[in-house]
């Protein structure tokens, strides 16, 4: 499984995203610039990492969603490729049109870093193969923007089709209510495209793998993601 | 030729910012506020002299880029 990590002015997540990546796979992803126009050959995943791209200025992830390298992953992914945007990661794929709606400032309009637990809604993608389907992970978020937001039809089709990743729940998989961090609709932590080879997520599993700090419940993403038999 | 872009969030969209500056209008006793919602302007200086291409070219611009259609209306002023 051959990974390349995307790098655009701001983003800060790189390097963690990059050690999960090879902790799975036993690779080491390619960094690729922003303003190049290709993916390395034999790409059979993208990952967007977090950060702050190019300051989160007009809105977060407009500018890079519309960089050269964008069009090289919707075309990745148009071949069944796999693509994941975490955190600022999501935000970008959203701003690209390769994921519905768009990430709202938070309900409460503060930036939040802390711990949380997600629901595995479904355990049949090549993102979450490794878990359970109902699983509790607890993992960590941080942002100012994660309150996920698209039109009625749209959320009707997400939920319809399955295509809801992640949501935000307690220690008990209850989901919704006070759990909920950021006001999200239908407390969403992260969707899928059509598809399914595309995922977007606020929180960060990739600060979950290594006991020292915390836990390892974001592994089993990345070892689902390792298990991905490479694209069209 | 100058012009300027006015982005405003839809109708129905939260916008928890201007809700924030709204409480702020009112703890500061400014009296009569029912609503705020908070928007960006953009002033922009165009080469062309052609309002109908400036029109244009500024209708590209907001869809491309300056608004999220989603969640955004957008409005053109020529100066």
């Amino acid at each position: 499984m051959n990974a390349a990590v995307l790098l655009f002015p701001g983003l800060n997540r790189e390097t963690d995203a990059m050690r999960a990546l090879q902790q799975a796979t036993g690779k080491k992803p390619n960094l690729v610039w922003h303003a190049d126009h290709d993916l390395p050959a034999g790409t059979d995943l993208v990952l967007v990492p977090g950060g702050f791209s190019y300051g989160d200025y007009l809105r977060c992830g407009a500018i890079a969603g519309r960089a050269n390298i964008m069009d090289a992953v919707r075309k990745h992914a148009e071949r069944g490729g796999l693509v994941i945007g975490i955190c600022n990661g999501f935000q970008i794929l959203c701003e690209s049109g390769l994921l519905p709606g768009v990430l709202m400032r938070n309900r409460d309009l503060r930036f939040i870093c802390k711990m949380q637990n997600l629901k595995v809604e479904r355990a049949d993608t090549s993102f979450t193969q490794s878990y359970q389907q109902g699983q509790i992970i607890k993992v960590c978020i941080a942002h100012g923007e994660g309150n996920y937001v698209c039109d009625d039809e749209t959320l009707k089709r997400l939920e319809g089709e399955g295509r809801v990743a992640f949501r935000y729940c307690d220690d008990k998989g209850v989901v919704g209510g006070l759990a909920n961090p950021n006001g999200s609709r239908n407390d969403i932590a992260g969707i899928y495209s059509d598809k399914l080879n595309v995922l977007g997520m606020m929180p960060h599993p990739e600060n979950l793998i290594d006991p020292l700090i915390g836990g390892i419940d974001g592994r089993g993403l990345f070892d689902s993601m390792a298990q991905f038999k490479s694209a069209a | 030729m100058k012009a300027r872009v006015i982005v405003t969030l839809k109708n129905g969209v939260l916008d928890p910012q201007g809700k924030a500056i709204e409480g702020a209008l009112r703890s500061l006793e400014v009296e009569g506020v029912s609503s705020v919602r908070q928007g960006k302007i953009f002033d922009i200086e165009l080469e062309t002299t052609d309002r109908a291409r400036a029109e244009a070219m500024l209708k590209t611009a907001c869809e491309k880029l300056l608004a999220n259609l989603v969640v955004e209306n957008y409005r053109v002023e020529i100066l």
